[in-house]
């Protein structure tokens, strides 16, 4: 017998989306799924390497989250599972396929692989391979967001962080702290923990006392809410109003988005511990499925748009692909370059 | 500014630079309304505000992982570890962020922070505040790693770690805070990368830094009085080691006594045992010598402590023996 939280009810309705929001989230969504979907047929093939940890099942949440932020203006910060945020965010497919086969046109020019995205123009701070380290950085991005307000008296900087990590990474001292400093001093961040059930073959509620996980905000005098991260539209409202609360001076908030990873925890793991029934569960409430019924039937969307969409963003992926193999590698002789500031 | 004592020597530094730049900060904890552990940011936040001396929770990998992201958006933070030792709780920020993250990144960031704060062994402190965190961190790329010994070069090089753009660990001694010193009344900054050649001299070259600078020192009175001419170089830069100056005094003096207040095994010495015998094996007419402390928890008792570190008598044999020794 599967054992699942009970997923709070959201009200489509009180969405209302346009047709062009519904296709871009739609749009956002499909590049996730799709480009994942394609570096696992990479790694196989040989192409990327290390260790690669898919997003498929989670797309609502990078999508619901992020296109509810200024992307290149809001700060984002990742973990090792940070294709998709980078996506998103708007780092070109290309220059993320690229740093995962490893080339100098990568987003990182080759030295930070699968784990390791960033992109100072798109404002995105990185993927963080170690569990829980990107918090703090995070809560500085969002500090200093405050300090160019308060101390050197600059209006425009209103900008919001968006800090991702997963349930497992909710156990670690570095989310508690960060959590009691960004409210003590109500620093604008969406910590959205994406809740997946599992920190790879540790059971959620076998590693924690209080699996709720959106209860912790409340000792911090934070608000902390739980969202059906299948939904993007549910993500996209909750995240709307924690961006707000944090542009407002607000302070931050925690959310917990309830949802599942499709494969396992990398491409280099068995995943042999999830049930079958477990997995039928969730793949049932498969968030672009999810979204796509809507779209069709609100009458956002016909299904040709829907699949017009889809052979547009294959195309983008393919010629992802195809910008990586023709890449160059990094030089040999640039092999010092970038461990200072001056190189 | 007349007679300074180096604490002030170094507030002196962070106000210089706070006055300048409204993106330099500090943070850490008790640097505020306290005024640091050993009154490094006194009165600071008076004239600066709470938020340019951000009073912080006790929560050391969270406080620099906040550094970092702030260096990484355009602020020049400060962190101070209250004594270095507690940084230990955020050597993962140190080593995989603030050291390697700009490369990680493919140059996309740049981490312009300082990272200071007592280090050392004091009088009795016990084996936990009595650390020298520099040996363990110098194997992480991407920092650059400094020791201050005087109010003057205390002063110049903060000021100079504070203007770089790169992560910059910073090491002052528990015990060298009330030095005093004439300091110019001039601004100055010193070169980070820049050894001090503290006496000339021709017998041998005894290379040291913080704390062990000042024994040398005591050393040296025994050693003229006995006719030896050493030469003493302080470092200043652990990392990396200024081997122009220090080769350039090897090429002088073909003997080499290294002295630390760090352990043995794996220490700074070590280092710069090695690199000589990289670059400058042919130089040498006798093997270098290292004193080192030894490699143990420091004991809290005060004679097994100074049994511990270098004392000035070993400094005294070892420039002996090794001038002794005729090739
Ligand atoms: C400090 C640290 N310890 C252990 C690991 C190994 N590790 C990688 S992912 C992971 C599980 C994380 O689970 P969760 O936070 O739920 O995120 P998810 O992978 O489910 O997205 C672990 C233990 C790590 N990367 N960093
Ligand atoms: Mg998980």
């Amino acid at each position: 017998m599967v054992q699942e939280r009970t997923v709070p009810v959201f009200h489509a309705a009180d969405a209302s989306i346009t047709k062009e929001e519904g296709a871009l989230l739609y749009e956002d969504m499909v590049l996730g799924r799709f480009f994942e979907d394609k570096c696992a047929e990479m790694y196989y093939r040989g192409k990327m390497f290390g260790f690669v940890h898919l997003y498929n099942g989670q797309e609502a949440v990078s999508t619901g989250v992020l296109k509810a932020m200024r992307p290149g203006e809001d700060y984002v910060c990742s973990t090792y599972r940070d294709h998709v945020h980078a996506l998103s965010v708007g780092v070109p497919a290309r220059h993320v396929m690229a740093e995962l086969f490893g080339k100098q046109t990568g987003c990182s020019k080759g030295r930070g692989g699968s784990m390791h995205l960033f992109s100072a123009e798109r404002r995105l701070l990185g993927g963080y391979a170690f569990i829980g380290e990107g918090i703090p950085v995070a809560t500085g991005a969002a500090f200093q967001s405050k300090y160019r307000r308060e101390v050197m008296g600059d209006e425009q900087a209103d900008q919001v962080t968006a800090a991702f990590f997963g349930d497992g990474t909710t156990n670690n001292g570095q989310f508690f702290e960060c959590l009691n400093m960004a409210a003590l001093w109500k620093l604008p961040i969406l910590f959205v923990v994406e809740n997946n059930k599992w920190a790879i073959g540790m059971a959620h509620e076998r590693s924690t006392a209080q699996p709720e996980i959106y209860r912790k905000a409340s000792v911090f005098g934070m608000a902390g809410v739980e969202v059906d991260g299948m939904d993007v539209l549910a993500v996209r409202t909750v995240a709307q109003e924690a961006i707000a609360r944090a542009r407002a001076g607000e302070g931050p908030t925690l959310i917990e988005c309830l949802t599942y990873r499709f494969r396992g925890h990398s491409l280099a793991d068995p995943d042999e511990l999830r049930s079958k029934a477990e997995k039928e569960l969730w793949f049932a409430r498969d968030p672009i499925k999810k979204f796509s019924a809507y779209l069709i039937e609100q009458n956002l969307a016909m299904p040709e748009d829907l699949n017009a969409i889809d052979q547009k963003i294959q195309a983008i992926v393919d010629d992802a692909v195809q910008f990586a193999l023709d890449s160059p590698e990094p030089s040999s002789n640039e092999l010092y370059r970038y461990v200072f500031a001056e190189d | 500014m007349a007679e300074t004592l180096l604490f002030n020597a170094l507030r002196a530094a962070i106000d210089e630079e706070m006055a300048k730049d409204p993106t330099v900060l500090v943070m850490g904890e008790d640097v505020g309304h306290y005024g640091g552990s050993y009154k490094v940011t006194k009165d600071l936040y008076q004239k600066y505000g709470e938020l340019r001396l951000l009073d912080t929770p006790i929560a050391e990998n969270s406080f620099t992982g906040m550094a970092v992201g702030a260096a990484m958006t355009g602020l020049r933070p400060i962190i101070e570890g209250m004594n270095m030792g507690f940084l230990l709780l955020a050597f993962n920020q140190i080593a995989n962020n603030a050291g390697m993250l700009r490369y990680t990144s493919g140059g996309n960031f740049k981490i312009p922070m300082v990272i200071r704060g007592p280090g050392g062994v004091g009088r009795q402190l016990g084996a936990e505040h009595s650390q020298r965190l520099e040996a363990y961190f110098q194997a992480v790329p991407g920092l650059k790693i400094v020791a201050c010994s005087t109010p003057y070069n205390a002063k110049g090089l903060l000021k100079s770690a504070i203007r770089d753009d790169n992560p910059v660990l910073f090491f002052e001694h528990v015990l060298l805070y009330n030095l005093k010193e004439n300091l110019p009344d001039d601004e100055y900054y010193l070169p980070l990368d820049k050894a001090e050649v503290v006496r000339e001299g021709s017998d041998v070259t005894i290379l040291t830094y913080s704390r062990m600078r000042h024994h040398v020192i005591q050393a040296l009175k025994t050693l003229e009085k006995e006719g030896y001419d050493p030469e003493v170089i302080d470092l200043l830069s652990l990392k990396p080691l200024d081997f122009e100056t220090i080769g350039a005094s090897i090429r002088k003096t073909h003997r080499v006594i290294v002295v630390e207040e760090c352990m043995r095994t794996g220490g700074i010495g070590a280092e710069i045992v090695a690199s000589i015998s990289d670059r400058l094996f042919d130089e040498l007419d006798a093997p270098v010598i290292r004193l080192s402390s030894q490699d143990i928890p420091t004991p809290y008792n005060g004679t097994l402590e100074s049994l511990t570190i270098v004392q000035p008598a070993q400094i005294v044999e070892a420039v002996q023996k090794i001038v002794a020794l005729k090739v």
